[in-house]
């Protein structure tokens, strides 16, 4: 059984201009020990999605439904809030993408990561220190000790989204959703992290839900890829089939219009006409259809399943109509 | 007879030699110490741009590359240097000089969201330049500024939507037409495309590139990403603590890139294809890039540089390399710099 299964997960947000879909019948499964991959542009619902795992998404507005999201045998939408809080930062454990603004400026970062110990793990402060100092050790902080003592702001970038890491990592979650964790950082630093959580998570085997816009840093780190579109899931593959042979026509857009250190650097990118649609006024069939090259008058109406493709090995899904079409053409040419 | 000619387009349209920027930031010995600590955020920094070229700035956050930018355009006074445009002195310019170069020079910003007034129509944001520096009637700059959205990509009709009606690559947009307002040689690009997701970034680097062609305008285009530099910019320039480190056309310093810094950024992009990504040799730097008020000894990069031990004498941490040629024999007409050591 999956470690984590989500199964329809729905969220809307009812605001003055009408009710905001940000997340429309997701489901999905995570296994101990993967990398799932989770990519999609700005309002995409990727976000938005792992809040409501989390049980963070503020309601009202919001409001979340699912059949049901079960984790490790329990359903996390029949617990109370009391028991969300015992779960959150014990087993199930989030970084952000901001290391300032996620760390609180006016506690040292010992406070802060022993902070976490003491509440689900009843610690004193003297054993919270030491095992704090531990785990600043493990993400590759130099000298944790005397670290435990400095405030956010005398920390660099990196460093602070390793406390970051080190705090979320302190009570041995199972899963670990990362949302956009080296966005904010340079290339090298962001090396330096994608590293570091490929390393964490062959040490202790801690299922990773990886939130990025960025195709490369997917490509380097998931074992499979969820591809999300105003919304819903629109691909899902595992990583090596999703690139080398994407079949959704946004998928294949995206993947197109990155930029790349290969190929000719004086061509014109290849790029997604058009912008992401409305939340809030969705078109109807596929959310996809205004900017895709392939749409036809059968797409713009009723709903588009994530199906898998008749023949193919790869277990991937596509919610495209003309996903059969475009893969036998694709994998033709290849 | 066309000697002349020949002489004026030769001449680089902006020619940046020897640029410092430092800043005071407190007393180095105590609060009553009369010797300033300086932040040296720019430290001779020597480069030329030609009409209709596109040179790119790339280094990590606080590399000095905005800094630069700021310079040029005159939003920050440089310390020490000269900043010619075609020809002329900018660093000696009062205020009030600066104003009729002002037009020849404008910036596009990377956030579209914290770049234009919230309280203002885009109308009224493309005519404010024209307000200023042009003797055009309000009716003619009304048309101007429909036909700048035109040219960007937008309908003309939506001259008096705000700006918060607009998505962040139409608002990118929209700074691109401001600063084409004023019918600039030189555009300088602050990490342009940087806040905008990847297939709309697609649409405004293709915008960029085909705006260049039209107007024969030369980019300054300061970036962190090294693929999208890759994909506008004919010559490119890598700063790492306030210097240049690395110049040299687009494909020597993409295919034989000399730095090791240079190597390292290189080989730390993430690369959007599992089997490249699981046979790339990554060099993973190790530590963070030192302060700019406390630089290293020696080769600002030494700390870090994977090569600084095999070099004799400990040259890397006593002598700081000079940005010299390259040998450049198979293209003497692209000079390639680089600051270091190793041979």
């Amino acid at each position: 059984m999956a470690l984590l299964d989500v199964q329809n997960l729905s969220v809307r947000f009812d605001t003055q201009d009408g009710s905001v879909r940000a997340v429309d019948g997701v489901s999905f499964q995570l296994e101990e020990g993967e990398t799932l991959g989770l990519v999609g542009e700005s309002g995409s619902g990727k976000s938005v999605t792992n809040l409501a795992l989390m049980g963070l998404v503020p309601a009202p507005p919001g409001v979340v439904q699912a059949d049901h999201i079960n984790f490790a045998g329990r359903d996390l939408l029949t617990l109370t809030a009391e028991e969300l809080r015992q779960l959150r930062g014990n087993e199930i454990s989030m970084i952000f993408q901001d290391p300032m603004t996620s760390l609180n400026p006016l506690l040292t970062v010992g406070r802060q990561l022993s902070e976490v110990l003491e509440i689900h793990q009843g610690l004193s402060r003297r054993e919270a220190d030491r095992l704090c100092a531990a785990g600043l050790a493990d993400v590759g902080i130099p000298e944790p000790e005397t670290r435990l003592a400095a405030y956010p702001h005398e920390l660099s970038g990196g460093m602070r989204q390793r406390v970051m890491i080190a705090m979320a990592l302190l009570c041995k979650p199972r899963v670990l959703i990362a949302d956009e964790p080296t966005t904010a950082l340079d290339v090298t630093i962001q090396a330096q992290i994608l590293e570091l959580m490929t390393d964490l998570r062959e040490r202790h085997g801690t299922a990773i839900i990886l939130i990025t816009h960025d195709l490369g840093v997917v490509a380097g780190c998931a074992d499979r890829v969820h591809v999300m579109y105003a919304g819903r899931l629109v691909e899902t593959a595992p990583t090596a089939p999703l690139f080398s042979l994407p079949v959704h026509p946004y998928t294949r857009g995206l993947l197109a219009s990155v930029p790349t250190l290969t190929g000719d650097p004086t061509s014109a990118l290849s790029s997604i006409e058009g912008q992401p649609p409305d939340l809030a006024n969705l078109p109807a069939g596929c959310a996809f259809a205004p900017r895709c090259d392939y749409a036809e008058t059968r797409c713009r109406s009723g709903p588009m399943p994530l199906e898998a493709i008749p023949g193919e090995s790869a277990p991937r899904t596509v919610a495209c109509l003309l996903a059969t079409e475009i893969a036998a053409a694709s994998g033709g040419a290849r | 007879m066309s000697t002349p000619v020949t002489k004026a387009t030769d001449q680089p349209l902006l020619a940046v030699r020897d640029l410092s920027k430092h800043f005071e930031v407190g007393r180095s010995g105590g609060l009553f110490s009369s010797r300033p600590r300086l932040l040296r955020a720019v430290e001779g920094v020597s480069f030329d741009l030609h009409r209709g070229q596109t040179m790119g700035l790339v280094g990590e956050s606080g590399c000095g590359k905005s800094t630069t930018a700021r310079c040029i355009v005159g939003l920050q006074r440089a310390s020490s240097g000269s900043i010619r445009l075609d020809g002329e002195e900018l660093t000696t310019l009062s205020a009030r000089q600066w104003l009729p170069h002002r037009r020849r020079v404008q910036m596009i910003f990377q956030d579209p969201y914290a770049s234009l007034d919230p309280r203002q129509t885009v109308g009224s944001i493309l005519a404010e330049p024209l307000a200023i520096h042009s003797t055009e009637r309000p009716k003619a700059r009304r048309l101007r500024a429909m036909a700048l959205l035109d040219a960007v990509g937008l309908n003309p009709r939506h001259l008096n939507r705000y700006p918060h009606e607009f998505s962040g690559g139409q608002r990118q947009r929209i700074g691109i037409a401001r600063a084409l307002a004023l019918e600039p040689e030189l555009i300088i690009c602050d990490e342009p495309v940087s806040a905008l997701d990847v297939s709309i970034q697609a649409q405004v680097i293709n915008l960029l590139k085909e705006l260049q062609q039209r107007f024969n305008l030369a980019y300054l285009f300061i970036a962190h990403d090294l693929a999208v530099v890759r994909h506008i910019c004919e010559r490119v320039a890598v700063m790492y603590l306030g210097r240049i480190v690395e110049e040299a056309d687009r494909d020597t310093l993409f295919t034989n890139p000399a730095h090791p810094y240079t190597r390292a950024l290189l080989s730390a992009i993430p690369v959007p294809d599992p089997a490249a990504e699981a046979t790339r040799n990554r060099i993973l730097l190790p530590g963070d890039v030192p302060s700019p008020v406390d630089p290293p000894n020696g080769c600002p990069f030494h700390p870090r540089c994977m090569h600084a031990p095999e070099i004799p004498a400990d040259a890397c941490t006593r002598d700081r390399p000079q940005l010299l040629p390259r040998d450049t024999a198979s293209r003497p007409d692209s000079p390639h710099h680089c600051a270091c050591h190793l041979p």
